[in-house]
């Protein structure tokens, strides 16, 4: 079956009405298909470059690599670090690991929705910062640890808090 | 090759690179240079030495001298003095005290390091460091001295079992996928460590990723695979990058690739990034997620050796299994084979996380006891507080209490008390861990993380956790624990994949070993352990608290109140019981009733 067969069983979309993004994905894309087990590939690359896979883009991936919409969407259902909608600049995460629950994250936990004024698994109203409760982080030697963006940070106690955040409260941009 | 009197390592990691390592460096090499030393000193990065606090920082050897605090200006004066005169510049030479890694610390008297052997000490983004280490000779043995079935004969003489938790004989596995019939065969690496408080394998990867490829590749040459594939989680992005880099650079020496140093065996390999799910660390889900699917496991037979990745016989192993490998072939079978114990042979890597004084990776020789690990190797419980229980093979495992110390660690000793090898995280817990709040804690990461493939494990893993939960809300009645020891015996049974079968370990283990916590919540509605906040409220002491106020400024929902230097009270009614406010208090002023 040749790919102009699948453009007429799906509607044409546009991934993100945004050319630039749309670049982007193309390049991934065209970079992957041919990998066996290509779907897992491009997801990650997707998610790792444009931060989230809403269900346009994954209605193109389907298309582009021809297998249908469902597989593509049980897969980004399937895995915890595929988001279908967009995030914040910056990410909290809390990690919930055995030594960090012992160590107490719990009370760190507490202690962030208050500063931050949102629930875990959400975002701040102005766009900024996402708090997440995630696995293991497998730094269990530092634990309780926070991981902002990509920085690990350990021993983490509740009243040091307002000073860990503040750096990626102000940087908005 | 040249020949270096000596070697100077320059921390480069992330704090010291800010702190202007590159710039100590190039002044280095320009001194070096002047001085005409170029040609006797090598200078060469490396990763974390351990003083980052004081960067940049370096090594010289062959001394082991570290030193400090170093500027680019420093240069001339360190050049003249240890390299011309040959004198330990003391001014930059740093105390004991900097030597902190704190995830792998010098090991004790009771360790035997083989698998962790090179981490911390080479550099691990350049091959020429572990080749200095013997690395790849052992590649070079397999491809030009033994058949396949020499290797796997050696393998399956050292005693090597899965390191992953299972235990299974690798060279048995070997066998298997070597005659099993297919083409092409494939070679897989499980990294998904996935396992709350286990960290070995993210460390051997980052601290010396080529002693995993090497294993793949002789593993490839024994089956007859010609592709391999890494899984590694994505909470792991260091590792991952730095594997990348290893492939890259053994394949530019011809150890990956068509024509493997010269021989007619090629084998390539490739990292495969998960997104993400606990489960993708049973084999099947995993091959399933390579493969770009849900990473849902499936019924074995067939097992992968007869019908792995892509429906070709497939051998997966973890990645401490591969890394013993080269050490193996390197220095026999029968000099692995005499460490460990009668069934479970050679060392095991362990991460000691909790309530121990010194957290962090070790390697222990089989058939050391339980209390040798917690209190030889790790310096005992933190604080001087008093053992409780020791958790054992991560969510699928088992808590063990102080009458199982003596336990020496071996696959089948951890096994008959009830818990597990697993992927070897340990978790000591002192007295104030509630026993029922961890096997709820636990039972909340599995249920959470079943795939929902299989009702036993779906449905029966949220029954466990919604009972566990009414008993640390002090709602439980007494019939409960004969509903969860039916319930735990019915999803261990009848569940698809290890994790269903594994999920009710840590609510049985801590039911038998103790009863009397459970009974305390469900009869006297109390939590002895001081943990579980429907069951317990916190109090500030009279005459004590000075009224500093700095708990009120901490408490998350603003419950204390209280005039400045005036004793202040809790609201019960508003206080959610995080413990923020003991934690921060100066006095010890409040209490847990």
């Amino acid at each position: 079956m040749n790919s102009s067969t699948f453009t007429k069983i799906y509607p044409k979309n546009e991934p993100l009405g945004d050319e630039a993004k749309k670049a982007v994905i193309d390049t991934i894309i065209e970079q992957h298909m041919d990998t066996p087990g290509a779907t897992m590939v491009v997801l990650n690359e997707l998610q790792s470059a444009i931060g989230f896979i809403s269900e346009n883009m994954q209605e193109y991936v389907a298309n582009r690599l021809h297998i249908p919409y469902s597989r593509v969407h049980g897969v980004v259902s399937f895995y915890s670090f595929f988001t279908t909608t967009p995030r914040g600049k910056h990410t909290v995460k809390f990690c919930m690991g055995t030594a960090c629950y012992v160590g107490g994250t719990p009370a760190l936990i507490e202690k962030t929705k208050q500063l931050l004024g949102v629930e875990p698994g959400e975002t701040t109203k102005d766009g900024n910062i996402t708090f997440e409760v995630c696995r293991c982080v497998g730094a269990c030697s530092q634990a309780p640890v926070v991981v902002i963006d990509e920085d690990v940070i350990g021993r983490v106690r509740p009243n040091k808090l307002p000073q860990i955040l503040k750096p990626v409260q102000d940087n908005v941009e | 090759m040249k020949y270096y009197r000596s070697h100077v390592l320059v921390c480069v990691d992330p704090s010291c690179l800010k702190k202007g390592a590159h710039d100590v460096m190039d002044a280095l090499q320009d001194e070096l240079v002047a001085q005409g030393l170029i040609d006797e000193v090598q200078v060469l990065e490396t990763s974390r030495i351990g003083g980052c606090d004081d960067g940049p920082e370096l090594m010289v050897y062959p001394e082991g001298v570290h030193y400090s605090s170093l500027t680019p200006d420093d240069m001339a004066y360190l050049v003249e003095e240890h390299f011309l005169k040959g004198r330990v510049a003391q001014k930059f030479v740093t105390e004991e005290k900097s030597f902190i890694d704190e995830e792998l610390s010098a090991p004790t008297s009771k360790e035997i390091r083989v698998v962790l052997r090179n981490c911390g000490k080479i550099d691990p983004e350049n091959i020429e460091d572990y080749l200095a280490e013997d690395g790849y000779q052992a590649l070079g043995k397999v491809l030009t001295e033994l058949s396949p079935e020499q290797v796997i004969d050696e393998v399956l003489r050292s005693g090597l079992r899965g390191r992953g938790g299972a235990g299974f004989p690798t060279g048995k596995k070997w066998q298997f996928a070597r005659s099993s019939k297919g083409s092409p065969k494939y070679v897989i690496c499980n990294a998904d460590e996935g396992d709350p408080g286990a960290f070995m394998n993210r460390r051997v990867i980052e601290g010396d990723p080529h002693a995993v490829i090497e294993g793949m590749i002789i593993a490839a040459y024994a089956i007859g695979a010609s592709q391999g594939y890494v899984y590694c989680r994505a909470e792991y992005p260091i590792a991952v990058k730095t594997l990348r880099i290893a492939i890259e650079q053994a394949r530019n020496l011809g150890l990956l690739g068509k024509n493997i140093l010269g021989s007619d065996f090629s084998f390539d390999l490739e990292v495969r990034m998960g997104a993400g799910a606990f489960v993708c660390g049973e084999e099947t889900a995993l091959m399933a997620s390579i493969e770009g699917q849900r990473g849902e496991p499936r019924p074995r037979p067939p097992f992968p050796a007869v019908k792995g990745l892509f429906g070709k016989p497939s051998n997966i192993n973890n990645v401490e299994t591969y890394a013993n490998i080269p050490q193996i072939i390197f220095r026999g079978a029968d000099w692995y084979a005499s460490m460990g114990t009668e069934k479970s042979k050679g060392t095991k890597t362990f991460a000691l996380a909790g309530d121990v004084r010194h957290t962090g990776l070790i390697e222990i020789p089989f058939g050391l006891t339980l209390r040798e690990i917690v209190y030889d190797v790790g310096g005992g419980i933190k604080d001087d507080k008093k053992f409780k229980a020791i958790q054992t093979g991560g969510p699928m495992g088992g808590c063990l209490p102080e009458a199982y110390l003596d336990l020496p660690v071996d696959y089948e000793a951890l096994t008959q008390a009830g818990s597990m090898m697993g992927s070897g995280g340990l978790v000591i817990m002192d007295e104030e861990t509630c026993m029922v709040d961890i096997a709820r804690f636990f039972m909340d990461f599995t249920q959470d993380e079943s795939c929902g493939k299989c009702t036993p494990c779906r449905v029966g893993t949220r029954r466990l956790l919604e009972i566990l939960e009414r008993i640390c809300n002090g709602k439980g009645e007494i019939q409960d624990l004969d509903t969860l020891e039916q319930l735990c015996s019915e999803i261990k049974q009848d569940s698809l994949c290890g994790l269903g079968q594994g999920a009710p370990t840590p609510v049985i283990s801590t039911l038998k070993h103790f009863r009397d916590e459970y009974i305390e919540h469900i009869v006297n509605k109390r939590c002895p352990a001081k943990v579980c906040k429907a069951l317990i409220r916190y109090e500030i002491i009279d005459g004590v608290c000075t009224g500093c106020t700095v708990c009120a400024r901490n408490c998350p929902v603003n419950a204390i109140s209280g005039e400045r230097r005036t004793t202040h009270v809790i609201d019960p009614e508003v206080c959610i019981r995080c413990g923020i406010c003991m934690q921060v208090c100066n006095f010890n002023a409040i209490e847990i009733n």
